[in-house]
């Protein structure tokens, strides 16, 4: 008997910070303008400590205004993802179950091109928006998957991919509309794509992001000894004390927030949230007070390796990186489908 | 002692034996409707019940199916709360409770869910802890002593590190009777425990009971279908039929034939062993 421990958590995902940490330095390497790996943590570690004349001129504009700001934005991304895949997997007792499959992900997409056309310069309102729409999704998918009063694993997943494509279908309707948007800005929506999004000052953009997303993943958290309950079953979790119904609600508002958050700056990046928590849970044991934190990391982690493939491997131009996690995605679905059919 | 509950009449508590001194649970007039919708009238799914059960009693609920079992058995759980009456847990209302001071005094055996994610026994029994935990919840060696404790008593030491869904129908009975054990319950409820097992299984699971509650504090509310096991094994009989509580006594009391073969609508013998433990049987005229 080894009861999980917050020095185990927190060692874990130490170690899962440091190879983040890594990914990124090797991310902020990969480019046109070659820098050294040193010169890059040297950088890095100037503008962290705020000695920004040690730092040669070209050096700070390449790391700190054009590869840097791509990469936090992948780490929020592919945090706020996994975190909302392990949020519905428990919410919706469904290991398949994540913001992409069960077209949350494309609700959130409709609410923030609707926004777009409808207040295209008020600050926020593509994330509320987008919030609103994954909402709206999750609670339909939910209702259409249940079968005779119970949530019906097969029934939900169908109901999932049926409101992804026929949101897409509004989606790439409305884009025509739209002008000034290319194909490019299609893909955007429908394959994810970190590259078009970040504005001139991004600083303040990202705290207010990086505020919403410890908001609404810390909420998850805070409820993650209740899921653990939750998973081995409702009932039992009630006649243990969890309140389910306030733990469900809770985990419903922030998965549906994240998703929104990721969706408004990123458009539809698939399978993170679902391949992420899958391989820590194989890693790491199935414990939601381990599984959400490393989730995290380790969709940051995934979004940052998939975005700098993304941009190096036909460069000069650049792949969506949503093709990228769709083709690492789509076999671990089918993979873990069919185990569980088994 | 014993009290029929004629028509409209209620069952009046029965008083428990001298030895026990601690009540743990005492039910009181308690009923329960639902109303399919506002307009609808209410239908009776458990007319007024009493009785009371006293601490290393064990109180064996009776009915055929359909006669309110279920239904008593989340009142008593605290997950419905009673239309009228009361249910008292250690002189509280048990409805009343938060949901974790509720956990504490009242533990739930049922049959499993499946389970979505792999689990070692272990980790299931320490679930068995989060109603005494703070937040996040992380494990003391406190909990995991008592968890070993309640391994302990089902005598399922051996299987902490096997994983829930390679363990055996008896055995996983026993390890989800731990995880109610871990939880420290004044009021120890077991939902149709011997449905799954086989007749050596069921002894076994309720040698097990009588010894746990004999050692311990708690008193043990079992749902059955087994009426020999009921008599051989419990203080006490609730012996339920269409929602109404019929009588309530210890076995001798509540198995007379009449009442018997009224309730389950089939030809019964009852005869009283040495000990004054009765028995029942299938009436000669079965088959006719």
């Amino acid at each position: 008997m080894r009861p999980l421990t917050s020095r185990r958590v927190a060692l874990i995902c130490l170690g899962l910070g440091v190879v983040l940490f890594a990914a990124s330095v090797v991310s902020l390497r990969i480019g046109a303008y070659p820098i050294s790996v040193v010169d890059i943590v040297k950088t890095l570690f100037s503008g962290i400590l705020g000695r920004w004349d040690a730092i040669p001129n070209e050096y700070k504009s390449i790391v700190f205004d054009v590869r840097l700001p791509r990469i936090l934005l992948g780490i929020l991304v592919g945090a706020s993802l996994s975190t909302a895949g392990s949020g519905f997997q428990a919410l919706l007792r469904n290991p398949l179950a994540d913001p992409y499959v069960l077209g949350v992900s494309s609700g959130a997409a409709l609410g923030a091109i609707i926004s777009l056309i409808a207040a295209p310069h008020v600050p926020g309102a593509i994330q509320l928006a987008a919030f609103a729409g994954a909402a709206a999704t999750t609670a339909a998918v939910y209702f259409l998957g249940r079968r005779g009063g119970q949530l019906d694993s097969a029934t939900l997943l169908l109901a999932g991919i049926v409101a992804a494509s026929f949101l897409s279908a509004i989606i790439m309707f409305l884009m025509t509309t739209l002008s000034g948007r290319d194909l490019r800005g299609m893909a955007f929506w429908l394959m994810g794509d970190l590259g078009s999004t970040l504005p001139t000052n991004p600083l303040p953009w990202f705290e207010a992001l990086f505020f919403v997303f410890i908001v609404a993943a810390g909420a998850i958290y805070a409820t993650s000894s209740d899921l653990n309950l939750i998973l081995t079953g409702e009932q039992e979790a009630r006649h243990l004390g969890v309140n389910v119904h306030r733990v469900k609600l809770v985990v419903y508002i922030s998965a549906s927030v994240l998703t929104g958050l990721a969706v408004s700056v990123s458009g539809t990046i698939g399978y993170v949230g679902l391949l992420v928590p899958h391989v820590m849970r194989m890693m790491f044991g199935t414990d939601y007070r381990l599984v959400i934190p490393t989730s995290a990391i380790g969709g940051a982690i995934l979004v940052v390796v998939a975005d700098t493939i993304a941009r190096s491997i036909v460069s000069p131009t650049e792949l969506p990186v949503g093709a990228m996690t769709a083709l690492a995605g789509a076999p671990v679905f089918i993979y873990l489908m069919r185990r569980r059919v088994r | 002692m014993t009290a029929i509950a004629g028509s409209g009449a209620a069952s009046s508590p029965v008083p428990i034996d001298a030895r026990t001194s601690i009540v743990r649970l005492k039910v009181e007039q308690a009923s329960y409707a639902y109303a399919a919708t506002d307009r609808s009238a209410p239908k009776f799914t458990l007319g007024p019940t009493s009785f009371e059960a006293g601490q290393k009693e064990i109180v064996a609920i009776l009915g055929p199916n359909a006669s309110g079992k279920s239904t008593l058995l989340k009142l008593l759980a605290g997950i419905e709360r009673p239309l009228s009456g009361r249910i008292e847990v250690d002189g509280t209302e048990v409805s009343s409770l938060d949901p974790r001071t509720r956990a504490q005094r009242v533990a739930l055996v049922q049959q499993e869910s499946e389970l979505l994610f792999p689990l070692r026994v272990w980790e299931y029994v320490l679930q068995g802890r989060y109603p005494y935990g703070k937040r996040l919840r992380f494990e003391s060696e406190e909990d995991c002593l008592l968890a070993g404790n309640a391994l302990a008593q089902v005598s399922a030491d051996a299987l902490r590190d096997r994983w829930m869904d390679q363990l055996s129908g008896g055995e996983k009975q026993r390890v989800i009777l731990a995880r109610a054990l871990a939880q420290q319950p004044s009021l120890l409820l077991l939902d149709e425990p011997t449905q799954h097992l086989d007749i050596g299984g069921k002894v076994e699971l309720l040698r097990r009971l009588r010894r746990l509650a004999d050692e311990s504090r708690y008193s043990v509310l079992v749902v059955t279908h087994e009426l020999n096991l009921a008599a051989e094994f419990s203080d006490r009989i609730v012996l339920l039929h269409k929602g109404k509580c019929l009588r309530v006594g210890t076995p001798a009391e509540v198995y007379e034939r009449a009442l018997l073969e009224e309730v389950f609508e089939a030809p019964l013998e009852v005869e009283i062993r040495a000990g004054g433990r009765p028995r029942v049987i299938l009436g000669a005229n079965f088959g006719a």
